[in-house]
């Protein structure tokens, strides 16, 4: 079994989002940082993977320096390499990340031959466009399913749950494969002190693509209009119950 | 012209869609807006279109489109697209029309703005669409020869206006074997009974506050008071006191409910980003100053533990006088 | 919630556990009206308090910050809120054995007990998972405990709440202060304005922030300390409490390891030093955990885990154990690395009570209570006076340079004599050329360069014989050559650049009265005259000591240490008359001052000054002008080093220039240039002279200190009742001069205690005087002219007794014999003070 699971970097936001003075980003000073939550339920699909069946786990990220925190937090839990697509300053846009993410992959697998499972998040946490594992997918011509809770390997194929109104709709898929996972699938592990210090010494290849010209060009961010006035405060400690009743009452959900 | 996937239930098109119908009107209202709808009860759905605007309904009958089989549908999307040189392509931003569209957009090599709440221009045309699942928004320069959109759910309204019928055009489309690898071959996990929590009118939630598994227990005795359901916050998810299928939130379960009891949740971004569909919140928390409080309706400042017994009580106390 | 009052007696702003410590025994202490607010929820409004460690370790070198401990222990204890578990100091080398040797000196001085050094074999037994087999030894405490920070707040708060002397607002930011003549009037909030008589900064972090809208300096910053917590261990997985096994501290490697219910939390100060500006807090609601809980920084934590995976492979180690949490918390550093307390120096009524830790909150709030109901706490705090701070101390720069060089330390060996390396070369003397050409090695006081020795003095060691020091610690930061200058002095004459002092003038029809008020002796003496006092707080304890000229009818000159300098200007300003009838100014950077002193002093000066300086012409304890070439020179005929001599002032611009003239004149006498090694240490101690902050501290009276004069002024002065008490009382403890018989240790190496060491009998049992004060070292050094290394201590009048030979210095865990030489303040050199009245 030889997996890959691709995880972006985002910040870990708070209550209140803050950009930065251009409006090109969110403000992360404050902000700590991490792979978005389908991708880290993605990581641990894809070591128990490799725990069950043996073979490699590689984690592969495309983001700034720093995102190489995220490809140790990968390592830390098991994955076993790392590849780093080092790209600084402006956010790339799908159809770019897409293609960087296809050579690599090609790259990769002339290298160490080709990756029984590509696994991605269902969609980002910052940009959500839904698309980039799928367009990878179309261009290793590789059948690919989304938005996954379970996932099987065995005989060659791929069994795969996906969430829909009403029950989970089962896609059976030939290897090699691309999923799409969402946070659900599994529950992550904890990283332990020696899967941390085994991370460090672990290696990563660092690649520096080329950003093309965005034809999805983000001018500028903004944060949505206040979420409304200030909440009514009904009271303060138990003393507050009738007040919420009455509230429920009036709502009619009494 | 404009080209929208219609998602149906045996012809009764679905709201996001005929949302999606709307903003691709009011992105160029002089132009034909036609639908594609797969499966051969989409055709019921002419009287409905034609209403919101649709000259022609394209119903797509093919003896292999029974299951979900995203590859095809994005197959015959494109091929329409083609053949009828839709200049605007778009789908509601629901699961399957974000996956139908971005397999379009990978087999035209073309972009795709997910989720977009605001579309003006006519090539190249600047969108606003949600990130953060709603917490941010980006406004952007979409730079193609035909614009792939996903329309945000209940970002725009779908309002009837006319009064004809679509006409109807049924046609087989052309699929190959390689279109229909990635096909839903069979529905498993039918709902266990009890309120869903995307269903529900009430949903009592409640996050780190709970301290615990056990924590839940008011807040449990409190959902089942009101008819309603338990949900929990990420951090409680990760801790490990809640299945993940209770997780309200941008990973979670988006829910839109009469009401929503957040309890000893501060209002993260990512929380906030599952119940905005509340039609009213019910904040229950120590901090006066907690991010959720600018968010929700009402508010009892105060421990949870404390609060929720209180308000059980009160109910009973309510209900039987 | 009641409606936000408009007035209060005191306003707290911060409920962390000082806010909350403070509020509390304000009302104890009977003061009612006190508001205490927080910009965030209760019971955890998102500051330090709030992710806490919470553990205690008991033993500090500083006795100031060991009573705050221990007095905060007993609280906790008392608030049924600690939980003690034991506590152990590892150490991995052999450096570390001699500190925590160290460290059970420091307990029996400080009277904390029990404590032992452990082996590694009975760490094992107190610490099951730990790996023994890399210790040399520890530390253990007993007494070490984990408490709830919060729940003590709660409990203080709904106490002072409950006697009706409290209100309480969470939810309240603070937004703006009102100061009109200097005094703090009224504070804006989010829930309106109050007016308030004292308004205290609570704030920890932020504190700077608030300290601001007054237009006053808490310099303090938020510095990074990082934490993981690991689990779940299956050792721990039974456990019925949240601590069951002693607190490790791996004193070598920077970090902590302790039980948290089923995991553990280690804690690292070995990364980085990563400050942040106060600025820089997020609000609650950008912060994505609390406020003060920043995301953490893994890379700076990497190599600390292998650390901790050394010492406790068995859970560490665990590959089911996993880093569930971890943070980079927020807390408060200060420039000197002591809390920051008291009314500050630019705002009346506008009082810090910042930097403090959980360990000393409760202690502190206590304190700061008894100072501002009673005018002076029980525990001397000068050491943490927020008036401690000079200008330069105050800026952000200094404040940023001084905590990322002391964070690194903070588990550090510390040398108590250890000098700062950043953020040095501040205040440069008119002299500074000179020393350096004469290879000064330069100390800092008050951000003064100043001369500790003279490296040019090197050939005097063996002119002299003086002997160096075998223990590399105990030389350390010293030099023999220190007292070959004091052998020189002795002989012909020193030099001293003394620029360092502090001076300030207190002019006008009031001043005779203001300093009357402010100090012990009488200043009621002829214009000319020389007046060295102590300056007393309320309970007739030391606030200070120093020297006051009376210029003119009207005009009076202080001179006082750099180091207690600005406290002491505080204390002035506030002393004065409010009718405006006189002033203060403070001629520090004006004046500059050179000591001259030895038996050849007067010839020196003599050869340049035509005036007369013989005795007659110019007695002891007086001060006049002289001319000196083109100078005129205020000159004061004092002695600190217990030779004839005199202290020179002069404009700062011609220091250079006087310094120049009697280096010229005094090389056929045999002049040398001395240090502050000479001036603070050897030349003092000979004479037994006392210093404040090491003899003279609030906690000891001027009858122990043997400083009593045969009568009392009749004018009224701050203390004074207390005062003539203590003249009725048996002195509970004498200060003595005490001299080391034999410095051998076991090891063969000579020794010599450098102060702050407990005085025992010859079995090692320790001195306690009847008020429960243990007899320690105040200050130790060489008497090079007396061939005896020196030691002052307080010893209970049943051993102060001369010529005893029944008392030992326990030093490193050892005992050397010591004599006691002299009870009281008779100098040990020259009792009859010949050598000065000459």
């Amino acid at each position: 079994m030889r997996a890959l699971v691709c995880v972006k970097r985002v910040p870990m936001t708070g209550g209140r989002i803050v950009l930065t003075d251009d409006a090109q980003a969110i403000e992360t000073r404050h902000l700590g940082f991490a792979s978005s939550p389908h991708e880290e339920c993605g990581v641990e699909e894809a070591v128990r993977l490799v725990e069950a069946a043996g073979g490699e786990s590689v984690v592969l990220t495309l983001g700034p320096a720093e995102a190489v925190e995220q490809l140790r937090d990968a390592m830390a839990i098991g994955a076993d390499r790392a590849i780093h697509l080092q790209a600084e300053g402006e956010e790339w846009d799908a159809q770019a990340t897409a293609a960087a993410i296809v050579d690599a992959i090609r790259a990769d697998e002339a290298e160490h031959g080709p990756f029984d499972l590509v696994l991605f998040g269902n969609e980002s946490a910052d940009a959500g466009g839904y698309q980039v594992g799928l367009r990878v997918a179309a261009a290793l011509g590789r059948p690919a399913a989304t938005g996954l809770k379970a996932v099987a390997v065995g005989d060659g194929r791929v069994r795969c749950e996906q969430e829909v109104p009403g029950g989970r709709d089962v896609y059976v898929l030939p290897l090699p494969a691309v999923v799409t996972v969402k946070e659900g699938l599994n529950l992550p592990r904890y990283p332990s002190v020696p899967g941390r210090l085994r991370a460090q010494r672990k290696p990563v290849a660092t690649v520096t693509p080329t950003r093309p010209a965005s034809r999805l060009q983000k001018l500028r961010l903004v944060v949505p209009e206040g979420q409304g006035t200030e909440a009514t405060v009904l009271g303060h400690g138990a003393d507050a119950a009738p007040a919420v009743v009455r509230v429920l009452d009036e709502l009619g959900v009494l | 012209m404009a080209l929208v996937l219609v998602e149906h239930e045996a012809g009764v098109p679905d709201d996001a869609s005929l949302q999606a119908l709307a903003l691709a009107r009011e992105l160029d209202p002089g132009s034909v807006l036609d639908a594609l709808l797969l499966g051969a009860d989409g055709a019921a759905a002419a009287d409905t279109l034609g209403r919101h605007g649709v000259a022609t309904a394209h119903v797509a009958e093919h003896e292999a489109l029974t299951g979900f089989a995203p590859d095809a549908w994005a197959r015959v999307l494109v091929d329409l697209a083609e053949r009828s040189g839709a200049t605007v392509v778009a789908a509601a931003g629901s699961e399957r029309g974000n996956e139908v569209m971005a397999r379009a957009a990978a087999r035209l090599d073309e972009p795709l703005a997910t989720n977009v709440i605001e579309a003006s221009g006519s090539g190249p045309w600047t969108v606003t669409r949600v990130r953060w699942g709603g917490s941010l928004l980006e406004e952007a320069r979409l730079d193609a020869d035909r614009a792939l959109l996903t329309i945000q759910p209940h970002a725009v309204t779908a309002v009837a206006m006319g009064d004809g019928a679509a006409s109807v055009a049924a046609f087989t489309p052309q699929l190959d074997s390689g279109d229909l690898v990635v096909r839903a071959s069979e529905r498993v996990g039918a709902p266990t009974g009890g309120v869903s929590l995307a269903d529900a009118k009430v949903v009592v939630s409640a996050g780190r506050g709970a301290g615990s598994t056990e924590g839940f227990a008011g807040v449990e005795e409190l959902a089942a008071l009101l008819g309603g359901a338990v949900g929990c916050s990420r951090a409680v998810t990760m801790a490990g006191w809640r299945p993940h299928t209770d997780q309200v939130g941008q990973t979670g379960t988006k829910i839109a409910p009469d009401l929503y009891i957040a309890c000893g949740i501060s209002g993260a971004t990512q929380h906030m980003a599952g119940c905005k569909g509340a039609k009213a919140i019910l904040a229950v928390n120590s901090d006066p100053e907690a991010p959720i409080l600018s968010s929700a309706d009402y508010a009892v400042i105060g421990d949870l533990h404390e609060v929720v017994p209180a308000i059980c009580a009160a109910i009973r106390e309510a209900r039987a006088s | 919630m009641s409606d936000f009052p408009a007035r209060a007696r005191a306003l707290v702003i911060g409920c962390g556990i000082v806010g909350n410590s403070l509020a509390y025994h304000l009302v104890e202490q009977g003061w009612s009206d006190v508001v205490l607010v927080d910009k965030g929820p209760l019971p955890n409004p998102g500051g330090s308090t709030g992710h806490a460690s919470n553990f205690i370790f008991l033993v500090d070198h500083s006795k100031e910050m060991t009573q705050l401990t221990v007095e905060s222990t007993r609280q906790y204890g008392e608030l049924g809120v600690l939980t003690v578990c034991g506590g152990i100091e590892v150490a991995r080398t052999d450096e570390r054995m001699e500190e925590l040797r160290r460290r059970m000196a420091s307990a029996k001085a400080w009277g904390v007990e029990p404590v032992s050094l452990v082996t590694p074999a009975e760490i094992k037994e107190l610490v099951p998972y730990i790996d023994e087999s890399i210790l040399l030894g520890g530390f253990h405490t007993p007494g070490v405990g984990v408490v709830d920070s919060l729940r003590a707040g709660t409990i203080m708060r709904e106490r002072a709440t409950e006697a009706g002397g409290l209100a309480v607002f969470p939810g309240t930011e603070v937004r703006g202060m009102d100061v009109e003549a200097g005094r703090v009037r009224r504070v804006h909030t989010s829930r309106g304005t109050i007016a308030a008589d004292v308004v205290v900064i609570a704030c920890g972090v932020w504190s700077p922030l608030l300290a601001a809208m007054a237009g006053a300096h808490i310099p303090l910053t938020p510095m990074v300390h990082q934490m993981i917590d690991v689990g779940p261990v299956p050792r721990f997985a039974q456990a019925t409490s949240a601590i069951e096994f002693p607190i490790v501290r791996d004193m070598d490697v920077f970090m902590y390891e302790r039980q948290d219910g089923t995991s553990l939390e280690i804690g690292s100060y070995a990364h980085r030093s990563i400050v942040h500006a106060p600025e820089e807090i997020p609000s609650i609601e950008e912060a994505a955990l609390s406020p003060t809980e920043f995301p953490f920084t893994q890379a700076d934590f990497d190599p600390q885990l292998a650390d901790a995976l050394e010492l406790m492979p068995e859970i560490v180690g665990d590959e089911s154990v996993g880093v569930k949490y971890a943070i980079n918390g927020l807390i408060s550093l200060t420039p000197d690395g002591m809390p920051i307390l008291g009314e500050t120096p630019e705002v009346q009524g506008l009082w810090s009570a910042a930097a403090v830790w959980i360990k000393e909150g409760p202690a502190v709030g206590k304190s700061l209570a008894e100072w501002m109901v009673h005018g002076e706490s029980h525990i001397d705090l000068h050491s943490s006076d927020v008036a401690r701070f000079h200008d330069h101390q105050k800026t952000r720069a200094h404040v940023v340079a001084r905590t990322t060089e002391a964070f690194p330390k903070t588990y550090g060996i510390i040398h108590p004599a250890e000098q700062w390396s950043s953020d040095r070369g501040i205040r440069i003397s008119p002299m500074h050329a000179r020393a350096e050409a004469l290879g000064a090695v330069f100390y800092e006081a008050a951000g003064w360069e100043r001369p500790q020795w003279y490296e040019a003095n090197a050939p005097l060691v063996e002119r002299y014989g003086v002997e160096a020091r075998e223990a590399e610690w105990d030389a350390r930061w010293w030099s023999p050559i220190c007292s070959a200058e004091h052998l020189a002095m002795r002989e012909h004459a020193g030099v001293f650049d003394l620029s360092a002092f502090c001076i300030f003038d207190v002019q006008g029809p009031g001043a005779l009265d203001a300093l009357q008020r402010s100090v012990l002796a009488q200043m009621d003496v002829p214009v000319g005259r020389v007046v060295y006092t102590p300056v007393l707080g309320p309970g007739g304890g030391f606030k200070s000591d120093l020297t006051i000229m009376r210029l003119g009818d009207e005009e009076f000159r202080i001179v006082t240490g750099g180091a207690h300098g600005m406290a002491d200007r505080k204390l002035f300003r506030d002393a004065l008359p409010a009718d405006g009838s006189a002033t203060l100014t403070d001629l520090t950077t004006a004046w500059t001052t050179i000591g001259l002193w030895g038996p050849r002093a007067r010839d020196i000066l003599a050869s340049v000054t035509g005036d007369d300086v013989s005795h007659e012409g110019f007695p002891f304890a007086t001060c006049t002008e002289l001319e000196i070439g083109s100078q005129l020179v205020l000159a004061s005929r004092i002695s600190y080093v217990g030779d004839l001599g005199w202290e020179l002032y002069v404009p700062i611009e011609q220091g250079a220039r006087l310094w120049d003239v009697l280096w010229e004149a005094g090389t056929p006498h045999g002049l040398t240039a001395c240090g502050i090694g000479v001036y603070g240490t050897t030349g003092r101690l000979e004479k037994g002279y006392r210093a404040y902050g090491a003899e003279l501290e609030s906690e000891y009276t001027v009858v122990e200190a043997g400083m009593a004069r045969p009568t009392v002024k009749e004018q009224s002065f701050v203390g004074k009742e207390a005062h003539l008490r203590h003249r009725e009382e048996e002195p509970a403890a004498i200060l003595c001069t005490l001299t080391v018989d034999d410095h051998m240790s076991a090891s063969g190496v000579k020794r010599y205690p450098l102060g702050r060491e407990p005085i025992t009998l010859r079995d090692g049992t320790p001195l306690s005087d009847g008020k429960g004060r243990r007899s320690y070292v105040t200050s130790a050094g060489a008497g090079p002219s007396v061939g005896k290394h020196l030691l002052l201590a307080y010893l209970p009048p049943e051993h102060a007794v001369e010529g005893s030979t029944e008392l030992a210095v326990e030093y490193m865990h050892e005992r050397f014999p010591v004599t006691v030489a002299v009870v009281g303040s008779r100098p040990l050199f020259d009792p009859e003070n010949a050598r000065i009245r000459s």
